[in-house]
């Protein structure tokens, strides 16, 4: 049957528009969130959390003003000098929760970073080898992943001692088999394109096709699995210092206030609150951040 | 398909023991010293080093492993360090507790999720979208210890239209369980909205319209159920961190379920109690895996048919 | 031999000035240019032309279905055996879909429900219209059979039946109710060779039996010969060049029509080098001001650029939108080829 090559106009369509539009990829991608008000949003907040973060002992003394008991001035409602009012031993619930965002940020950044470089490493090494080391390390992942959600995470610190470090450990190796199986499925889905069979069929070494192909490749993935794990990992040392298991009062941080504020509930509610809303703001930002990344790094999803 | 269920079934059983493995070596790391923390510190040397002969605690980790492993296929948990008793007898009482608030969240959240989900996409871009999806981002966002606080002091101890602390009867559980529904629910409403949108743009969709289906029955008749698959897919993890997020309700609401008891045996240096609790807890976890897997194949005939 | 024989119109379709936009952030896209189709009852038209021509869209705008947002049907009127379409209400459309016009898309692997067997999806159409004497799924398996799939496969699923096959079921889902008008978006396309010829004569037998008439969207010249009467050559969402078969394929009139016919391999002469039509369909959202193909045409002059085209008529059946012709040259059978 005698057939008109449909495709080649529509083809070149977007080949010429391509032209037209020449922008680097990650300029597109910043285009696209920014057009995504909810991101933005979320992204300013993020930052702004992040100053606070940095400059809260520019702004609070915390010997003095953050862990010093005043208790003349315990459990004062809000005011023009203590704006989110005191806790049970009169310290500054505000300073308290801006300095806490140091103590949810860094541990959420680092503990991140530490499972991104061991899940993702083992992740790619098991994609793009395969056979018996996938198999294997896949096989222990299961394991590491059928103990539902933050136990594992509570057993680890529990074993290992509360401290940050400890902490942070604990928490990357329960976030280890997520970056895992993100980096093994994109290696796995980047390593059967043409286009990399075509740079192995010149010759080009396992480390250059890495670097070059499946690295880049993988980044959309990694960056909005990063995001939200940030999130969920702060939403978790919340949830271990609630507990009593993660840090311990009286550093602020954020879950360790809303544990000591609880038996005040009834009488000061607003002892609660503020920590409350503080780690509720926080994961909402990277939240909307998160979202706002994967449609804009993959505008097929929107 | 019986068939299925039951290689499933078997496969559970490495996956478990590896469970114990790992948690058995990282609890032997733990630096208190449960027998001290048994006898108190006036003990005699004697009484000391006869009671950790008696558990086992001078042998090497891996024979303390092997032994723990054979006693459980006899059904046999170990004792409590803490408490002398049978863990499996301990565990026993408190699964129903669990189970139930599980039970409460997990059907509160598929009740408010599938619908908020499902208008959000068919109203996709209207204030009503908008409205749900904020829902479901604050959902995701909250704590759900902080939400179960705020709960507890309005509906509890401000309003008292419910009890604030206990399991004695199913008003127990309205509570804790919207507190941890809560966040199930916004993660189940999100996927259902996506995968919804996914579904809608599909071409059998518009053939389904071409046949003079109104767009609600297309909806209702075509749309739904393939948008059902992965909506299982993220209740059945969402499922796995209900049960995580059910030590944190427990705390707050004071609910004797297997989450509270973990955190107390943690506190106790009490290991047996410890893993006996995180086994209970995955094997929940394994079987509602199981379920999930066993309800694409009742959607999907695509599925049904590599079953077979 | 049924209800479809007895029309009052002489035209099952007749489609005048449609047009259709498609609003989106960036701009407006003219998908339907003031498009005119008519079709007599019991025969085909071929709509003919590129991707992206709109030759799908305005299939869609039939039934109504143009997805909206972003489509917009701006002006025009669809008569449905005298009946305007674009006057009804969204119920009224509901009782058309299916029963008096239906539709083939082009990918049969993606147009039926993979959750939902097939004799159940055929009963459904059947069942919304009441036809089948109340037994909605026996009539489901009658129609498989006459599209040469055996009755008791209907209890299976899409996945477990090979391209051509789904294409079957669409076609007996499309045809269950007799409706008076079949639209068959490219229906062959997305098949193998061999496949697509067994299919296409299939459709040609069904459609004589139930004297439906048929719209056969295509790119391809070959199904237009095989099985259409007339031909409607469509460029940028409007038709250049009408006519019957013997009128546009041996009278070729538009330049366009002509660059259709030099992309075909021509098998008298292998060693004759294809001549592709040079550079590319104009942006829908930034038509030219004068011919829309005068960008692209071998014979474009002045006025091209400037003014559009008028309709001339070579005989009562041949029409074309072309500045080469005037009321006399046109006569004498056009200027393309000489």
């Amino acid at each position: 049957m005698i057939t008109l090559n449909a495709n080649t106009p529509a083809r070149d369509t977007a080949d010429i528009t391509k032209k037209y539009k020449k922008k680097s990829q990650s300029a597109e991608v910043w285009h696209r969130l920014r057009r995504n008000k909810a991101a933005m949003l979320g992204l300013v907040v993020a930052i702004l959390l992040i100053l606070m973060a940095i400059f809260s002992s520019t702004l609070y003394d915390y010997e003095t003003q953050v862990i010093n008991q005043d208790i003349p001035n315990r459990l004062q409602p809000p005011s023009w000098e203590h704006p989110f009012g005191t806790d049970e031993s009169g310290r500054d619930i505000l300073a308290r929760i801006v300095y806490g965002s140091r103590f949810s940020l860094s541990i959420g950044f680092s503990t991140v970073v530490f499972a991104l470089i061991v899940g993702g490493t083992l992740g790619a090494l098991a994609g793009y080898y395969g056979g018996m080391l996938d198999n294997i390390l896949m096989r222990i992942m299961d394991i590491f992943l059928a103990i539902p959600g933050t136990l594992f995470a509570i057993t680890l610190v529990a074993a290992l001692g509360q401290n940050t470090i400890n902490l942070i450990i604990a928490l990357a190796i329960s976030s280890v088999p997520g970056f895992a199986r993100i980096l093994r499925s994109s290696v796995l889905s980047v390593r059967e394109v043409e286009y990399v069979e075509a740079a192995r069929a010149i010759g080009a070494t396992d480390a250059r096709i890495i670097m070059q192909h499946v690295i880049p490749n993988s980044l959309a993935p990694v960056i909005v699995q990063s995001t939200l794990n940030v999130a969920t990992v702060i939403l978790t040392i919340a949830g271990l210092s609630f507990l009593g298991l993660g840090v311990r009062p009286p550093q602020p941080e954020w879950g360790a206030l809303l544990s000591s504020g609880r038996q005040y509930l009834r009488d000061y509610g607003y002892i609660t609150m503020f920590p409350g809303l503080a780690i509720m703001t926080t994961i909402l930002a990277l939240n909307l951040l998160g979202d706002g990344l994967r449609d804009a790094l993959d505008p097929r999803l929107k | 398909m019986w068939k299925y269920i039951l290689k499933r079934i078997v496969a559970m059983i490495p996956v478990l023991i590896g469970v114990t493995l790992i948690v058995y070596f990282i609890l032997s790391l733990a630096p208190g010293d449960p027998v001290r923390a048994m006898l108190g510190e006036q003990s005699t040397p004697e009484a000391y080093e006869e009671m950790r002969e008696a558990l086992g605690l001078n042998d090497p980790v891996i024979v303390q492993w092997g032994r723990y492993i054979l006693n459980l296929f006899r059904g046999d948990f170990g004792i409590s360090y803490k408490t002398k008793t049978n863990v499996a007898v301990e565990l026993a009482a408190r699964i129903p507790s669990t189970l139930t608030l599980s039970f409460f969240a997990t059907t509160i959240a598929i009740i408010f999720a599938l619908p908020l989900g499902i208008i959000a996409a068919v109203k996709q871009n209207t204030w009503i979208d908008g409205i749900s999806m904020f829902i479901s981002l604050l959902g995701v966002s909250i704590p759900i210890f902080w939400f179960g606080l705020l709960l507890l002091q309005f509906f509890c101890l401000k309003l008292g239209w419910f009890p604030a602390s206990g399991a004695d009867t199913w008003l127990h559980y309205v509570m804790p369980g919207m507190a941890l529904g809560f966040h199930c629910m916004a993660s189940i409403a999100r996927i259902t909205r996506s995968s919804m949108l996914e579904v809608i743009r599909q071409d059998y969709i518009r053939t389904a319209r071409s046949k003079g289906l109104s767009y609600n029955k297309v909806i209702r008749k075509h749309a739904l159920k393939n948008a059902l698959i992965p909506t299982i897919t993220v209740t059945g993890l969402q499922i796995g961190s209900l049960l995580a997020g059910s030590v944190l309700t427990e705390t707050v609401f004071g609910i004797p379920g297997i989450g509270r008891l973990m955190i107390q045996s943690i506190q106790g240096l009490d290991y047996p109690m410890v893993l006996g609790c995180i086994l209970v807890f995955t094997l929940m976890f394994s079987i509602v895996n199981l379920i999930v897997d066993l309800l694409y194949a009742f959607v999907d005939p695509r599925i049904k048919a590599q079953y077979s | 031999m049924n209800e479809n024989m007895n029309n009052t119109n002489e035209f099952a379709l007749d489609m005048s000035d449609l047009v259709v936009e498609y609003r989106t952030e960036d701009g407006i896209v003219q998908a339907v240019n003031g498009l005119d189709l008519q079709i007599e009852h019991g025969s085909t038209l071929g709509l003919v032309g590129e991707t992206g021509a709109g030759k799908t869209t305005a299939g869609l705008s039939i039934l109504k279905l143009v997805p909206s947002p972003p489509g917009v049907i701006v002006r025009g009127s669809i008569l449905l055996d005298g009946e305007d379409v674009l006057k009804k209400t969204e119920k009224e459309m509901e009782k058309i879909r299916g029963k008096r016009v239906s539709m083939i898309f082009q990918d049969p692997m993606t147009s039926l429900n993979p959750v939902m067997t097939v004799e159940d999806q055929i009963a459904e159409v059947i069942e919304i219209h009441n036809e089948g004497g109340g037994k909605p799924l026996e009539k489901a398996r009658e129609m498989l059979e006459m599209v040469g799939i055996p009755g008791e496969r209907g209890r299976e699923y899409p996945h477990q039946f090979s391209g051509g096959m789904k294409q079957r079921v669409v076609i007996a889902m499309a045809l269950a109710c007799n409706p008076m008008l079949l639209i068959a978006d490219e229906p062959t396309t997305a098949l193998d060779v061999t496949i697509q010829a067994q299919v296409l004569e299939m459709m040609r037998k069904l459609k004589e039996v139930q004297n439906t008439s048929m719209l056969m969207i295509t790119h391809d010249l070959g199904v237009v010969a095989e099985t259409c009467d007339k031909v409607s050559v469509i460029y940028a969402g409007r038709v250049v060049e009408h006519g019957t078969l013997e009128d546009v394929f041996e009278n070729t009139l538009h330049p366009y029509t002509e660059g259709l016919f030099n992309s075909l391999p021509n098998l008298d002469d292998r060693k004759a080098k294809l001549k592709p039509i040079k550079g590319l369909m104009p942006d829908p959202s930034n038509l030219p001001a004068g011919c829309v193909f005068c960008p692209r045409c071998n014979y474009a002059c002045e006025i091209c650029a400037e003014e559009k085209p008028k309709r001339l008529y070579r005989n009562a059946t041949h029409y074309v939108e072309c500045h080469l012709y005037n009321e006399k040259n046109i006569l004498e059978g056009g200027v393309i080829g000489k």
